[in-house]
């Protein structure tokens, strides 16, 4: 008896090992808030607050692998994955299906595969990997190569085309750079190559492109085509007050103007029930979430860790910023998700291992110091 | 020295390394910040402006509701109409205080006690309605007062609406039934019927009789139109119009006239009259007494009005005429004669000696006359209303024979009527005992209790109606319709009209000198049987049969006395007839609740629709004297 108890307490201790009550409170709020409002959004029917919750689990399943599997481990795979996801990419481009006129998804039977998602957890891992690898010598030749590892799979991914992913994947492995210590006269002089590429970029970008760009620039233009997603959406966010309407009351959401209101547009709704005060709390955890994994990093025992934490850490500010920013209209519609709100499978199974690999990196911490 | 350089590297490595995670930090904070004065602009600042557009400024979709298809009975008089009159209705969810507008409004427009209750149920009924009724039917000058003062209420508007009117009042109130404002429920119905979207800005619905049973064709087709509307809710233009396309008019087979003379006949009494056309089952006239006055639904019933409908104890809610279930009584016994024939049990002169009582086993069974009515024939039991002849036909017969015969006329099962709310009745049978009860013992068959079956008591129980389908199958010959209540449906724009076609259920295999017998005998009934008295003097030749339905066992050796009995535990009044004998034009059955004998009460009430149908002749039903009570039967 005494053993087998002593057993079990041993073995509920181990599965807990690694896991972050910090990070996992923040992130568990958060995912309360995107089901509570979901549950708002879909009409008060319960069919995609349970589908969401499945999702949740199998995103907590993976969030405790990543956040298990030895670091070492993670390292080697980094560049397999890498490989195989740009490998996929490929493959969308020249077999994948296409949905809503874009080309993002490949058909595996009975389930469709987005392989850019994939792209944001391996862009990081494999720069980070890359950085850790030449440790010491990292010079303008290494950023280089870690810009060309960037630029591949960002243009393919825009050309499917999928903007918003494309310049997330690019800002992922910028961010890694970046902690790499690319110096700042180098960043200074990419920024003014970046302005002076403008034009030429806006020549290549698609119709719909320029149009959700000019339509940010002033919305009523076209308030019944693209600039009715802003109008609508700053209509649910101004109507909100301080207090927002009240859950479930938003009438802006009930009364289906907010398009993609499940999504990208998610935010809308929060912000219209909960009002300034809710847009607070949400900020507040952000930020408590963005926080956490910089302190994370900047404790991290590794180059690897360290890189692979604080681009991970910015990855959620830029999701997070990108659309709330895109919703209340200050930001270009790019369909950003907002990070553990919006509903959607593969974007929670993403945002989940991501906190895994920051937990991982916290562990690995913990067992150097001890 | 290697080892230092390499320290002393990554020293300055972690040294940028945390200079890096502070500017992202307070990249990340200033972002937030931004955003955070983002939200303060447009849910502070600007928060009037976005919650008056969030409110109001949109283009509306405004429905047409279409107008309601009229009812004419089978002469073209209109039962169900509608008008258009002001109501002064308050947006629920517009309002801040509702009491406190009712107040402010009540010294605009006078509001009484009723518009209040009414408007107190319709709050609680439907919560979610845009807007509900206060007053309806404003007179002019109303109107212009509230327009005076229409900047004080907000949430309160006027409104153009179609109130539908039963000029007839309660008269066919069953039949027509009436329409009350969509609940939950008819909502949840529309749902299931994929037609929901047909009945935004519709308020109105068929709650019973054909209102309910034909709702889809009287309703129509929505229309909508296209509105701009300004920040202050008002609309400002139209854009695009899809008219409402009105719903289809719907003409019964019931006769108004012989209608009203049928009800006129009932006086106060309670009871059912069932009268088809047996070429084909329509229904020529419908009665169930009491009725209501549907007009008393139509812009919503008041609490008291509704209360009172519901706790009477006439129950004029009640359906009678397709609900309300009656042993048959004697009137069972054409039918018992009719299975006798066709089953080879008796012939026409085969007699029995009725001595005023029958023995089975330990029991007694008695004939209401106390000496028995003698040497009895078939043709004599019906005239007579011999009990003990269909006592021992019962035994002869058995049980399962019995139930087999009369299924065949549509006794126990719904006849199909087009009206919601038909019962199924008891066509009693050793099966139906079965299922009926729990109870090992309950569920035996009794031979004794064959025998009350024989002459429509016991477990018999039947609706008016299907008492009136099967006599209708007598008078054709053995045809059993499902009775209806609509002849067509039309559309008063196409003009295009479909008809509701006769629907045969059952030919009855019957042998037709049978059938001949049992209506001759039937015929003698009216000439010098149990229905002369009520039928004395007609100027047509017609087919009848008495009964008598027993609400309280008796027993066998005590006297019913009808003066010591409570009224509404007195015997049900029955009788079925069919007239001409020739070529039938009629059938009908009557139930007159408590009316004591089928010859006092029922018979002259049948004497007077058969009189006004075939004659055209008003005459008064009168209640005849007991002194003939003898010739009856229980």
């Amino acid at each position: 008896m005494e053993l087998t108890r002593g057993t079990i307490r041993r073995l509920a201790r181990s599965s807990i090992d690694g896991i972050d009550g910090t990070l996992l409170t923040v992130v568990l709020m958060l995912t309360a808030l995107g089901i509570a409002t979901l549950y708002s959004a879909s009409e008060e029917s319960p069919e995609r607050v349970v589908s969401q919750l499945r999702h949740l689990a199998a995103a907590l399943a993976a969030m405790w692998l990543a956040a298990r599997t030895p670091l070492p481990l993670i390292m080697r795979s980094a560049l397999p994955v890498y490989a195989v996801g740009l490998l996929l990419l490929i493959g969308v481009a020249l077999f994948g299906d296409v949905v809503n006129g874009a080309r993002r998804w490949l058909s595996f039977g009975v389930m469709r595969f987005q392989p850019s998602e994939m792209m944001k957890i391996a862009m990081p891992l494999m720069l980070a990997w890359y950085f850790h690898r030449n440790e010491g010598s990292v010079r303008w030749r290494e950023f280089s190569v870690a810009g060309v590892l960037v630029a591949v799979p960002a243009l393919l991914i825009a050309r499917q085309p999928d903007l918003g992913t494309a310049l997330l994947v690019a800002a992922a492995g910028f961010y890694v750079i970046f902690f790499a210590g690319l110096s700042w006269k180098a960043m200074g002089g990419l920024a003014a190559l970046a302005l002076a590429s403008l034009p030429p970029i806006w020549s290549l970008l698609h119709d719909y492109q320029r149009q959700r760009i000019l339509t940010l620039l002033d919305p009523t233009q076209d308030p019944l085509g693209a600039g009715y997603h802003i109008i609508q959406s700053t209509i649910a966010i101004g109507s909100g007050g301080l207090s927002g309407k009240g859950w479930l009351n938003g009438s802006q959401a009930h009364l289906e103007f907010i398009p993609e209101r499940h999504t990208d547009f998610i935010f809308a709704v929060y912000s219209e029930e909960f009002g300034l005060i809710g847009n607070c709390v949400l900020l507040v955890l952000y930020t408590l979430l963005i926080a956490r994994g910089l302190a994370i990093a900047a404790q991290a025992a590794t180059l690897f860790s360290r890189l692979l934490a604080g681009a991970i850490s910015l990855i959620f500010f830029t999701y997070a910023c990108v659309n709330i920013g895109m919703v209340s209209g200050v930001l270009p519609v790019v369909g950003v998700p907002l990070p553990f709100l919006s509903y959607g499978g593969t974007a929670l199974l993403t945002l989940f291992v991501a906190i895994g690999l920051l937990m991982n990196v916290q562990k690995q911490r913990k067992l150097i110091r001890t | 020295m290697i080892g230092l350089t390499e320290l002393r590297n990554t020293e300055r490595e972690l040294h940028q390394f945390g200079t890096r995670v502070i500017v992202a930090a307070v990249v990340v904070l200033a972002s937030f910040v931004l955003l955070g004065a983002r939200f303060v602009w447009l849910q502070l600042i600007q928060h009037e402006y976005y919650h008056t557009r969030a409110e109001d400024n949109r283009i509306a979709i405004v429905p047409l509701p279409p107008r309601r298809g009229l009812i004419f009975d089978r002469n073209g008089t209109v039962l169900a109409r509608n008008y258009s009159a002001y109501t002064l209705e308050i947006a629920p969810r517009k309002v801040h205080d509702v009491e406190d507008t009712i107040k402010m409004l009540s010294e605009v427009v006078a509001i009484g006690p009723r518009d209040r209750s009414r408007f107190a149920k319709h709050l609680v009924e439907a919560r979610n309605a845009e807007s509900l009724p206060i007053r309806t039917r404003l007179a002019d000058e109303e109107v212009a007062r509230f327009a005076v003062n229409r900047y004080r209420f907000s949430g309160v508007e006027i409104k153009a609406r179609h109130f539908r009117q039963y000029p007839f009042g309660a008269t066919a109130s069953h039949v027509l039934g009436y329409i009350g404002r969509i609940d939950a429920r008819d909502v949840e119905e529309l749902e299931t019927l994929g037609v929901e979207a047909n009945y935004r800005g519709t308020e109105y619905i068929g709650k019973r009789g054909v209102e309910a049973t034909y709702q889809q064709s009287l309703h129509g087709v929505t229309g909508f139109e296209q509105v701009e509307i300004d920040a202050a809710g008002r609309g400002i233009r139209s854009l695009s119009q899809t008219p409402a396309r009105p719903g289809r008019d719907v003409t019964l087979t019931l006769d108004i006239r012989l209608q009203e003379v049928a009800e006129a006949a009932f006086a106060s009494r309670r009871g059912a009259l069932v009268a088809l056309d047996p070429a084909d089952g329509a229904v020529l006239a419908f009665v169930s007494m009491p009725g209501y006055d549907p007009n008393l639904f139509v812009d919503g019933i008041d609490l008291q009005s509704w209360k009172a409908l519901n706790s009477s104890a006439d129950r004029p809610l009640n359906n009678r005429a397709i609900a309300g279930l009656y042993p048959p009584g004697s009137t069972f016994k054409p039918f018992m004669a009719l299975a006798a024939l066709s089953l080879g049990q008796r012939t026409p002169n085969s007699t029995i000696q009725d001595p005023g009582y029958f023995v089975l086993g330990e029991r007694r069974f008695r004939d209401s006359r106390p000496g028995g009515h003698g040497t009895v024939n078939l043709r004599k039991s019906i005239v007579v209303s011999s009990d003990v002849y269909y006592y021992q036909l019962a035994h002869d017969m058995g049980i399962e024979a019995i139930a087999g015969f009369m299924r065949q006329f549509g006794f126990g099962s719904r006849t199909g009527i087009d009206l919601e709310g038909e019962a199924a009745g008891v066509l009693p049978s050793p099966e139906w005992k079965l299922k009926r009860f729990v109870r090992r013992e309950q569920q035996r068959w009794y031979a004794g209790e064959t025998i009350s079956i024989g002459i429509g008591q016991g477990y018999n129980a039947y609706t008016p109606l299907q008492l009136a389908a099967a006599t209708a199958a007598i008078a054709n010959g053995g045809a059993l319709y499902r009775p209806h209540v609509v002849a067509h449906i039309d559309n008063p724009r196409t003009g295009e009209r479909e008809s509701i076609a006769p629907q045969l259920l059952r030919q009855i295999p019957l042998k037709p000198e049978h059938v001949a017998f049992v209506q001759e005998a039937m015929a003698g009934v009216n000439q010098e049987g149990t229905g002369a008295r009520a039928f004395a003097g007609a100027e047509y030749t017609s087919a009848g049969k008495t009964g008598t339905a027993q609400v309280i066992g008796i027993k066998q050796n005590e006297k019913y006395d009808e003066s010591k009995v409570d009224e509404r535990l007195r015997d049900h009044s029955l009788f079925i007839a069919f007239a001409p004998l020739q070529s039938p034009k009629i059938a009908l059955a009557v139930v007159v609740e408590n009316g004591g004998f089928g010859s006092r009460t029922a018979a002259p009430i049948a004497r007077t629709v058969l009189d006004y149908y075939l004659l055209g002749k008003r005459t008064e039903a009168s209640v005849q004297e007991s002194d003939d009570a003898d010739m009856e039967s229980p």
